[in-house]
């Protein structure tokens, strides 16, 4: 039997990025509650996720999606040196921006603005895209974070040396590549799996 | 661990070295992305895509990326299959740049790159057989424009045979690709640029 792929009436999705709530429906069906097994459970490492659509379908293949999200907290949750999360977060914006994510794009501004609490320049990234005026620093995160999300990868020597002029140390420019190279991975997967859905309904 | 960590091994890094001690702050990350790997190409159980599904996948989404030495390591699972590695090496050569794609109708229309989505010629369809060209077209996708993706898109898989646990393998696969090959080349280009006192 083929199985057929989740399609909803047109018209209620969001199509401006935003730092509002917004939600997510899938595309394919998610794994029901009621059936996730030990196995399943491990791989959502977080009890609390067996609520999410999203998870509830990543959790189809649980080793990897276990591997994934223990990649995805070390990346942003450890404060260990390195880069402060506010730039974590807008490296993931500046990512989320670029491929065009909106629903990654929502939650990481607002994690990034109100980790740094400057919330308009993050929201000024979000209404004027990738090349909206920043100060250098930030300059400096999204344009590595953007050169990095491009296929083929367009960073380079100039992005690592600007990023050092701004003040980062080598620490802190491996978590900005590491940040934005794991929303490279996460947009893949919100964009192609399901699609962002108005915070009630849908 | 057996395998030698995939990210350490592509970019050079060295035990004792300066990216070493960068990489030993983010211990868990580190683990991860090669649990990842693990996970993705040498599963304890098979799951729902072959392992020659996956390398050939891999190997053409490491060529998309233009990223060479990747790419190689990933073909090098190929060499019993010379049929499919030249039909990979072959399907990548249109490679583009992305990302671009349509975002949904509204005030972002104005930012919308349209571009066709990827077909793989009538001479290697044979070859690959439906999954795998379903899986390739698929990955050309989500390589170079993930924000056309789509219910067809993943009806498309559907009907060439592949079940909704081995599309979410496949998703995974090929975005964790996207992840790994930007952490190389992220870390390459780290190691290639010292500080001089001028940035200092």
């Amino acid at each position: 039997m083929i199985e057929a792929a989740i399609v909803y009436p047109r018209g209620d999705q969001p199509n401006a990025f935003t730092r509002d709530e917004i939600g997510w429906r899938p595309w394919l069906a998610p794994l029901p509650e009621e059936e996730l097994t030990d196995r399943h459970r491990a791989g959502l490492v977080e009890p609390a996720r067996a609520k999410s659509a999203y998870f509830r379908l990543l959790v189809r293949d649980p080793e990897v999606l276990e591997a994934r999200t223990r990649t995805d907290k070390d990346i942003f949750y450890n404060t260990r040196a390195g880069l402060p999360r506010a730039e974590r977060e807008l490296a993931a914006t500046a990512a989320s921006r670029s491929n065009g994510c909106i629903f990654c794009a929502s939650v990481h501004a607002r994690f990034a603005a109100h980790y740094s609490r400057r919330p308009e320049d993050v929201q000024r990234l979000l209404d004027e895209g990738v090349t909206a005026e920043l100060d250098a620093r930030w300059r400096a995160v999204v344009d590595a974070s953007v050169a990095l999300t491009a296929t083929p990868i367009a960073f380079g020597p100039e992005h690592v040396e600007r990023l050092r002029t701004a003040g980062l140390d080598d620490a802190a420019i491996a978590d900005v590549v590491n940040g934005a190279a794991f929303f490279n991975w996460a947009n893949r997967l919100m964009l192609s799996l399901g699609e962002p859905k108005p915070p009630h309904g849908g | 661990m057996s395998t030698p960590d995939v990210i350490d091994h592509l970019v050079g890094i060295a035990p004792g070295s300066p990216l070493d001690a960068i990489r030993a702050q983010r211990p868990e990350a580190r683990e991860n992305a090669q649990r990842s790997y693990l996970a993705l190409f040498e599963p304890e159980a098979p799951g729902e895509a072959s392992a020659l599904e996956r390398y050939a996948v891999a190997s053409y989404v490491a060529r998309l990326h233009r990223a060479p030495a990747v790419a190689a390591f990933y073909a090098a699972r190929l060499a019993d299959h010379a049929d499919i590695a030249d039909a990979v090496a072959a399907e990548a050569a249109h490679a583009t740049t992305g990302p671009y794609g349509r975002f949904p109708p509204g005030p972002l229309s104005a930012e919308d790159m349209p571009g066709a989505a990827y077909r793989v010629g009538s001479d290697h369809r044979p070859v690959f057989g439906a999954r795998l060209t379903a899986a390739i077209e698929h990955a050309d996708l989500l390589v170079f424009h993930p924000r056309d993706a789509s219910p067809q898109a993943l009806q498309d898989l559907l009907d060439a045979g592949w079940s909704t646990t081995g599309i979410v393998t496949l998703s995974q696969l090929v975005a964790f690709l996207a992840f790994q090959i930007r952490v190389i080349a992220g870390l390459k280009v780290l190691a290639a640029t010292p500080a001089t006192d001028a940035a200092r």
